[in-house]
């Protein structure tokens, strides 16, 4: 299976439009339109864990496909819309890093994410090499993301974004387990909840969103 | 015979469980019986294996490491230490079955974590028992953690077992290989090589007490109960010359450069300095011994030191000469070490201090003692015909040879190791004198030590195994190296002879030898004639009179046994050496206060020595950390985004250094 496969230039297509919407996330300002972004990410990633299943034929993946489609695309969107309706902060803008650097730093995590996933798997099927490197790219995409926003809300989307890269990265192996992928959608959604009751703390306590402000309330005697 | 051995390790194993369980007063005798039992066995084993004939091949163990089973072997080295093994271990376990039972887990697994590292055929096994031994003996130093000072000892050994360990691990892990034979097949070279000579070095020479590491030994020898630091003296100590041995002169081969054996020759002469002059100026018995076990290490380690150069310079008969000192010396120090802390344990016990100032004339109450305490310290000073003389001898001999060495830089400094050596002996010699002369002779210096009585039977036998052997290898020196041949061949290569004449020792192919029961005969034909000459010139019945009391007034008549003032001090013995030596080597201090006339304060005269070479290592450790903390508690105050970032950076950091590493 190789290039100019059907599978492959799929699972490739698919793959690559994570990509590319984890660096939409990188630079969009809006916090509704971020939120828009991942909810499209998470039904991209249901689409290419649905295809891997197919694939594969491991009917098992369907099932993955199913609770990122619900959860991803559905349920963790709405539930982030909720609570920006609730904090009024549709037309909200947060303060990033410009759209050039941030671009270059994500490309830059992109190559290096290349370097290091090619060599390493020399052997195994090109599929593989290609998804683990794209993988690796959206993980850290994300962690760049959860920088680089003062947000909460946002840096929870960062958060969101760098587990649909290890997802992806789980179904693009053939055999994973589907335990694997189950406890990490129930992780996903108890962070959800945690990131929740914080986000609403720190409205009620700082009436702020940015994380910066955290800082002097550390709990440690200066 | 390899199954048997690890058959004996179990049963180590299994007494330390029995010690564990709830026997009451019968299990001191059982734990430390048995350990008498199977140190013996070792010993016989060593030894029976040395005599006929070293068991072939590699024992497989169905456990271990998740890479294979973890092997056992005896060769030459391993039995000859496993010999000083058996029998230091027999004597100390017999000694201990004299006092109530204490640290009963602690023993057997001391016993067992060094014969574990004295087999191993592969690394892991070796640090494993390396490591076994250590901690076990850090529990048997902490035994008696009431005190604060022996707290603090315990600590210091701990850290400085733990760093020995930080230095091994690392070295056998760059030999490549984790088995023995492999190694021995495709010996480190280059950086590598270099490496691992300075970290066997530095592990080792932490563990074994050698200058600059040797802070804690002076410290957790003394604190430890009377037959641990008999072990700790007599048998750690040679353990870690035993890995520094296999180590560089085994494992790296014989391809290694000559200068190998240059730091080891300078760092043995500065212990053995040290050690020796630090002898002479401690007060307490049990520092004194410890610090004497110094200057002993560092008189093996000049010989192994020895022994790299000459075997670099394709001087065979040399090279064996030096080994077979540095073997020799090893079991010769083992073995009287062990006796003279076992000396100074019965002492404490029955004149009830370790202070020399406290103690005086035992040898009326402890004639038994006092003999085999003149046995030990006669071989410590290295008198002939005792063991510590024909080691010493050997050592000497090997070190006159120096002018071989083909390089000039190398020979002066053969010649200057060789003056050094010289003088570390002779201090020794005068620290042992001061020992005997303070502890056994002269009058009691204190009620408890007036009343002090003989020891009881299982220390005497736990004396006399030592006592005897320390003689016996002192007269047949030819004998024990004949035994030691295998391990010469080990550490020089397989064609060496050891420098055997008949039944003494030669040296420089024949040309200069030692034949101790020569000099015995020679000894006693000199006692005899000045025994008769005396005899001819004296009174015919003997006559006692007032000993002269040094022109001090008579004592008060309730000081049944004189003035102690009126007697020798530590400190006053101490104090020509201190005054000649310690200025430069040990920053000895003398202060005197003399109050005005007329002020009725007493005029003090305070003087002391502070051992920098010891401290200066630690303390600048100590500031390194302090900075280093400081640094780091610079990282709590980070914001959130900061602590995520530092995170994201180390990733992409380690994710780069993969990508490089892979580049290449």
């Amino acid at each position: 299976m190789g290039f100019g496969q059907l599978p492959y230039d799929v699972a490739h297509l698919l793959g690559g439009g994570m990509l590319l919407l984890s660096f939409m996330l990188l630079y969009q300002r809006r916090v509704a339109a971020v939120v828009s972004v991942l909810a499209a990410q998470g039904a991209v990633l249901a689409l290419a864990a649905a295809w891997q299943g197919f694939v594969q034929g491991a009917p098992q993946l369907y099932l993955t496909a199913l609770i990122a489609a619900v959860a991803k695309a559905g349920l963790i969107p709405l539930a982030l819309r909720w609570m920006i309706r609730r904090l009024a902060l549709a037309r909200g803008v947060d303060a990033a890093l410009g759209i050039g650097p941030s671009l270059m730093a994500g490309v830059a995590l992109v190559a290096l994410a290349i370097m290091v996933a090619l060599p390493i798997t020399t052997g195994a099927q090109a599929l593989a090499r290609e998804d683990l490197a794209i993988a690796l790219s959206v993980v850290l995409l994300g962690m760049l993301m959860m920088i680089t926003r003062r947000n909460a809300i946002l840096q929870v989307v960062g958060l969101m974004s760098l587990e649909n890269g290890l997802v992806l990265a789980a179904v693009g192996i053939a055999g994973m387990p589907l335990v694997v992928e189950l406890s990490i959608a129930a992780l996903v959604m108890l962070v959800l909840v945690v990131a929740g009751v914080v986000v609403f703390q720190m409205r009620e306590r700082l009436d702020s969103l940015d994380t910066l402000l955290l800082h002097p309330h550390r709990g440690e005697p200066e | 015979m390899l199954t048997a051995l690890a058959l004996g390790l179990v049963v180590l194993g299994l007494l330390a469980l029995a010690a564990l369980a709830p026997m009451g007063r019968l299990a001191g005798p059982v734990v430390l019986g048995g350990s008498a039992f199977l140190s013996a066995g070792f010993a016989l084993a060593a030894g029976g294996a040395l005599a006929l004939g070293l068991p072939e091949g590699v024992l497989v163990l169905p456990f271990g490491p998740a890479w294979g089973g973890m092997t056992l072997a005896l060769d030459g080295l391993s039995a000859w230490f496993l010999l000083l093994l058996g029998l230091a271990g027999l004597a100390a376990s017999l000694f201990a079955l004299g006092s109530p039972g204490r640290g009963l887990v602690a023993w057997p697994l001391f016993l067992g974590g060094m014969g574990l590292a004295l087999l191993a055929a592969d690394g892991f096994t070796l640090i494993l028992g390396f490591e076994l031994m250590s901690l076990a003996s850090w529990a048997l130093v902490a035994l008696d953690h009431r005190e604060a000072g022996n707290r603090e000892a315990a600590r210091l050994y701990l850290i400085f077992a733990a760093f020995a360990g930080v230095c091994l691990v690392p070295a056998f892990g760059l030999l490549g290989a984790l088995d023995f034979a492999a190694i021995r097949a495709a010996p480190p070279e280059g950086w590598r090589a270099v490496a691992i000579l300075a970290l066997g070095l530095v592990g080792a020479g932490a563990k074994a007490g050698l200058v600059p590491l040797h802070l804690w030994l002076p410290l957790a020898h003394p604190a430890a109960p009377t037959p641990v630091s008999a072990l700790m003296s007599g048998v750690m100590t040679k353990v870690a010359l035993y890995v520094l041995a296999r180590l560089l002169l085994d494992l790296c081969g014989p391809v290694q450069p000559g200068w190998w054996g240059m730091p080891l020759l300078a760092i043995g002469a500065a212990s053995a300095l040290l050690g020796a002059l630090r002898a002479n100026l401690e007060d307490d018995t049990k520092v004194a011994l410890a610090c004497s076990t110094i200057e002993n290490v560092g008189l093996v380690t000049m010989a192994l030191g020895l022994a790299l150069l000459f075997r670099a310079a394709d001087l065979g008969p040399m090279a064996a000469l030096a080994a077979g000192a540095a073997l020799l010396h090893a079991m010769a120090h083992g073995l009287f070490k062990a006796l003279l802390f076992l000396v100074a344990g019965a002492v404490q016990h029955a004149a009830g201090s370790r202070r020399l100032d406290r103690l005086g004339g035992l040898i009326h109450a402890m004639p038994l003692t006092a003999v085999a305490a003149l046995i030990g310290l006669g071989a410590a000073a290295a008198l002939p015909p005792l063991s510590g003389f024909a080691s010493e001898w050997l050592l000497l001999q090997a070190l006159l040879g120096g002018w071989r060495l083909g390089e000039i830089g190398l020979q002066v400094a053969a010649a200057a190791a060789l003056a050094l050596a010289a003088m570390a002996v002779a201090l020794a010699a005068a620290a042992m004198l001061r020992l005997f002369g303070l502890a056994f002779l002269g009058r009691p210096r204190s009620p408890r030590g007036a009343g002090a009585r003989e020891a009881n039977r299982f220390e005497l036998a736990g004396m006399a195994v030592p006592a005897v052997l320390t003689v016996l290898v002192g007269l047949f020196p030819g004998l024990a190296l004949a035994l030691a041949a295998p391990g010469i061949r080990v550490l020089v290569g397989p064609a060496a002879m050891p420098p055997v004449v008949g039944l003494a020792i030669g040296a420089g192919e024949g040309h200069s030898a030692y034949a101790p029961l020569v000099v015995i005969l020679l000894l006693g034909l000199a006692l005899v004639l000045l025994w008769v000459v005396v005899r001819r010139h004296s009174p015919a019945v003997a006559e006692r009179g007032p000993a002269w009391n040094g022109g001090f007034i008579d004592a008060p008549p309730e000081f049944v046994f004189g003035d102690p003032l009126s007697q020798p001090s530590a400190a006053g013995m101490a104090q020509p050496l201190r005054r000649m030596l310690g200025g430069t080597l040990l920053a000895a201090r003398e202060a005197v206060t003399m109050p005005r006339p007329g002020d009725p304060r007493p005029a003090r005269l305070e003087a002391g020595f502070e051992d920098r070479a010891a401290l200066a290592l630690p303390t600048r450790t100590a500031r390194l950390r302090d900075a280093v903390a400081g640094q780091v508690e610079r990282l709590r105050g980070l914001t959130l985004r900061g602590s995520l970032s530092l995170g994201f950076a180390t990733l992409v950091g380690l994710l780069a250094l993969l990508a490089w590493l892979e580049a290449r």
